[in-house]
């Protein structure tokens, strides 16, 4: 059962042919080439895949498209056009919370989503906020100091 | 490859689910992972799969004088956000999975999983919780404790759907929740306990003790319960007999998780240091 399903992918109107059940990760990577989600565990235990969709984050290897249509998807390519991204990515360079990077897209989402909830967060709301996102490399200290700093810096844009 | 519905309605999803016997998907978090395939490949379901999460009447949260009523499609974000919900219900819910998995995650869903060791399930043992179930030609209600039969069974047949979680407004106090893991979030639980407590002025009115992921379904006796208040009321509080009563029916197995004796142990130790912060 392939249909179409029009959605809101990065601020514009797409229509997909696809089965509603294929994943929206693999929606993302195969059928509209947006590589930045990555797909680490595909049973959302790691959260490289996180999305937000209509402004939720949700782990995109566990939300089938079909459940997106007329929704808002908003990935780290659209993500990326933002004045609070440039924040986010300056801090994480400069806390040195990027080290192989394979984790990176989805923890800026995480740190994205818990920003918007809480602009000021203390360091038990950052862990608490990106504890379903696995790093391999940093330790995670290092992507706390990152969304400290990001919340310092861009005061306001929260 | 199967069909896929998105019913607008209740009404609508319950036709549906009458005349064919369909997969209900609400959040989706435990159904993708187990229908999961290789990269690229549609998840492999096996018969028509109803997506329910966005029907109005199943994600409303609504509250009289005498009852919560959570629909069963509200996500545990939702629920964590709502001013309706309990603080101390929010304490059960924090502590599961992880935030992006919580935004999709429905109440119905962990309970229709039936999973020994679903996390909402000893909250919901001990408040008495009732299901309200529908199908397009009844209604009926069932307290969560019939309604699941053992590990991942329960009694919803096809063409039923939980609707609703009622649960009867209560005046607990002393709160005690300790899901025991590997690590805090996105683990599933070696074992879990809740207690909750009515007391006022050294006196206890009501006592509710739940243990999840040591026995097939949540472990909660009321007898025992019964009995608790009973000693408390003559000042003749024997710990050493409540635990014994209790390791009668908590009966954890082995697993890659934890061990029989490990989910014995902690749950005796929990439940002493309830009992005891009662005294």
């Amino acid at each position: 059962m392939i249909k179409n399903i029009k959605l809101q992918l990065n601020h514009q109107e797409i229509e997909l042919y696809v089965h509603p059940l294929k994943r929206l990760l693999d929606v993302l990577r195969e059928d509209c080439g947006l590589l930045g989600s990555k797909e680490g565990c595909g049973e959302g235990e790691c959260g490289a895949c996180s999305v937000f969709v209509d402004g939720e984050l949700v782990n995109s290897c566990l939300f089938p498209v079909g459940k997106a249509e007329n929704k808002q998807v908003l990935t780290i390519e659209g993500f990326r056009d933002t004045v609070r991204y440039d924040v986010l990515r300056e801090s994480f360079e400069e806390a040195g919370a990027v080290q192989c990077g394979f984790c990176s897209p989805g923890m800026m989402m995480a740190a994205e989503g818990l920003l918007r909830r809480h602009p000021h967060p203390a360091e038990q709301q950052i862990r608490e906020g990106i504890s379903g996102n696995l790093c391999r490399c940093t330790g995670y200290n290092m992507i706390i100091d990152a969304v400290m700093l990001a919340s310092k810096r861009g005061d306001g844009l929260w | 490859m199967v069909e896929v519905y998105k019913p607008q309605s209740l009404k609508e999803a319950l036709e549906l689910l009458e005349f064919n016997d369909c997969t209900v998907f609400a959040g989706g978090t435990d159904l993708m992972v187990k229908k999961k395939q290789w990269t690229g490949l549609e998840p492999c379901f096996d018969k028509p799969v109803v997506l329910i999460s966005e029907i109005d009447e199943l994600t409303e949260i609504k509250r009289d004088e005498n009852y919560l009523y959570i629909g069963a499609a509200c996500t545990f974000s939702q629920l964590i956000e709502s001013s309706l919900i309990p603080e101390f219900y929010k304490c059960v819910f924090v502590e599961m999975a992880s935030p992006s998995i919580r935004n999709m995650a429905t109440i119905g869903g962990n309970i229709c999983n039936s999973s020994p060791a679903g996390d909402c399930l000893p909250l919901l043992y001990a408040l008495d919780a009732n299901l309200l179930i529908q199908s397009s030609c009844r209604n009926f209600e069932v307290p969560i404790e019939d309604f699941i039969i053992g590990p991942g069974r329960n009694i919803l047949k096809s063409g039923e759907l939980v609707t609703k979680v009622k649960i009867l407004n209560s005046n607990f106090n002393i709160i005690k929740y300790r899901k025991v893991g590997a690590r805090k979030s996105t683990v599933l639980s070696k074992l879990s306990f809740i207690g909750l407590a009515d007391m006022e002025d050294k006196r206890l009115h009501d006592i509710r003790l739940a243990f999840g992921a040591v026995a097939p379904t949540v472990v909660r006796n009321r007898e025992i319960e019964a009995e608790i208040l009973n000693m408390y009321s003559m000042g003749l509080v024997d710990v050493q007999e409540i635990t014994g009563y209790y390791s009668i029916l908590i009966r954890p197995i082995d697993d890659q998780r934890s061990t029989a004796k490990y989910r014995k142990s902690s749950c005796k130790r929990l439940l002493e240091d309830f009992i005891k912060s009662l005294l």
